[in-house]
């Protein structure tokens, strides 16, 4: 498989902290889920490539490029109802009209979500506002997908939910690269692993392998603590 | 004591009858201020939002410059626009000096200034939580500007009215650039000033128990919108 982004020499310097370090990559996997503690740099590391950031040295190159979208840890939602939440992304996509509502009202209907159109966006729960976040995503069609611990404060019905929605975007052919600190969600989850520690990638591997045996000793060490 | 009491009952009187004079003289003022206030948000808002998501040289500059006009003098300000509208000054030819229009330029310069730098702090801080979404889904700077004013309107709806409080409640410019003339350029505030200097109380008091209590609704008004806003769209 051909890898659809390539890192090199990735660098972010934020005054003394070098939070992202030498990030060398080539990512072909369809769904690669980045691992590491608290502080690592998975936040740092995704809207680096996403271009949120620009990075203080090295090179984030596209071979071809990709329709992008990013769900965040916490959904931002503009205050107007659920549809119009998802139009908006579609109008600044440049999406016509007609083909805006037809999107939407797939997108919403695809994350359950479809009798909640007319609410208010931000009185929805966590959870709800969540697959709103990724509705607004889905009708943008990316071909590459950000998520950043998008289940992290949800209860387990709607930890399952978000993952079965993640899981049909990969099926439709979309690039999955997303962050999480649960080991199980990360086996559900990844063809592929790559496991950061204080701005550095100390491995990448298949899942299976991954999580067989991590051949990088902090990356074990991890992977006992979380299962402890 | 008794000069008070009487005068307070010739002030009611004067509300319940509906006195004509009286009530022209508040239509005025709601006129003026509402005209200032409109064209104060129209011409402020934007600048308030741009100062927040703009990034242009000089920002921080005018960011504190805005700050710091919000406490302009009333009479500084009236003083100001009396020289431009003056027979001699750059705008004499319009004619404008002593009119309703004169005291509604007037007050929008002293209440623009007011609205950009609130508009400023509540788009700054939806700017902190709205800018890598916004950025995500591929919105320009002006773009998201619009957006953001689009949705902070309720929180902005108190900028508008903390500006329309400021304007209906001062006597520098319009004074200054009206001239307070009967029938014509009167206001409640500038009538208060001379009819209490002159000794005539019942006026002047039904004017101030009229002031007060608009000044008072407003305020509840903003808050109350405030709260339904809060609990329909979070
Ligand atoms: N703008 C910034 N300026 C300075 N330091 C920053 C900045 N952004 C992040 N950091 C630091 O960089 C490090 C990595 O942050 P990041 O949010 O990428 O970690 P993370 O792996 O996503 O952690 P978590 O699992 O807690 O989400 C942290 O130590 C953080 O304090
Ligand atoms: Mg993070």
């Amino acid at each position: 498989m051909s890898s659809y982004l390539q890192l090199s020499g990735l660098d972010l310097v934020e005054g003394e902290n070098a939070i992202v370090r030498d990030v060398t990559l080539e990512l072909a996997a369809r769904r690669t889920l980045i691992l590491g503690p608290n502080g690592a740099g998975k936040s740092t590391l995704l809207r680096l490539i996403h271009g949120l950031l620009r990075p203080t040295g090295g090179t984030v190159r596209w071979p071809q490029p990709l329709r992008q979208a990013m769900v965040f840890q916490r959904p931002v939602m503009l205050r107007t109802t659920v549809f119009k939440n998802v139009i908006y992304g579609l109008k600044l996509a440049g999406v016509k009209d007609g083909e805006r509502e037809r999107r939407a009202a797939a997108a919403l209907e695809r994350v359950g979500l479809a009798h909640l159109g007319a609410r208010p966006a931000r009185v929805l729960s966590g959870g709800e506002q969540q697959r709103v976040a990724l509705a607004r995503a889905w009708a943008l069609e990316p071909q590459v997908l950000f998520l950043d611990e998008p289940t992290a404060s949800l209860d387990p019905a709607s930890n399952r939910e978000v993952e079965r929605i993640i899981g049909e975007f990969a099926a439709a052919g979309t690039r999955i690269l997303m962050t999480t600190h649960n080991l199980g969600q990360a086996r559900r989850l990844a063809d592929e692993i790559i496991y950061i520690d204080d701005g550095r990638v100390l491995e990448q591997a298949p899942a299976a392998a991954f999580f067989q045996q991590p051949r990088n000793a902090r990356a074990a060490a991890f992977i006992r603590e979380e299962l402890l | 004591m008794n000069e008070i009491s009487a005068s307070l009952q010739l002030a009611a009187s004067l509300i319940a009858a509906a006195d004509a004079k009286l009530y022209g003289i508040v239509a005025l003022s709601l006129r003026v201020s509402l005209s200032a206030t409109v064209i104060a948000c129209v011409v402020g808002m934007p600048i308030g939002a741009w100062l927040a998501v703009g990034r242009f040289a000089g920002r921080r500059v005018l960011i504190v410059l805005f700050n710091g006009m919000m406490g302009l003098p009333p009479v500084a300000v009236g003083l100001l626009i009396y020289l431009l509208l003056s027979r001699a000054g750059p705008l004499g030819t319009f004619g404008l000096l002593f009119t309703p229009t004169a005291m509604i330029i007037a007050q929008s310069v002293l209440v623009a200034p007011i609205v950009a730098a609130l508009t400023r702090q509540v788009i700054a801080d939806a700017w902190l939580e709205y800018r890598e979404q916004l950025r995500s889904l591929g919105a320009s700077r002006p773009r998201a500007a619009a957006t953001l004013l689009w949705d902070g309107r309720f929180s902005l709806s108190t900028a508008a009215l903390a500006g329309f409080g400021r304007a209906i409640a001062e006597v520098g410019t319009v004074m200054i650039v009206g001239g307070n003339i009967d029938g014509v350029t009167r206001v409640m505030t500038t009538t208060i000033a001379l009819e209490t200097s002159k000794g005539d109380l019942p006026l002047a008091l039904a004017l101030g128990v009229i002031l007060i209590s608009l000044v008072l609704a407003i305020n509840a008004v903003a808050y109350l919108l405030r709260g339904w806003a809060a609990r329909r769209w979070g």
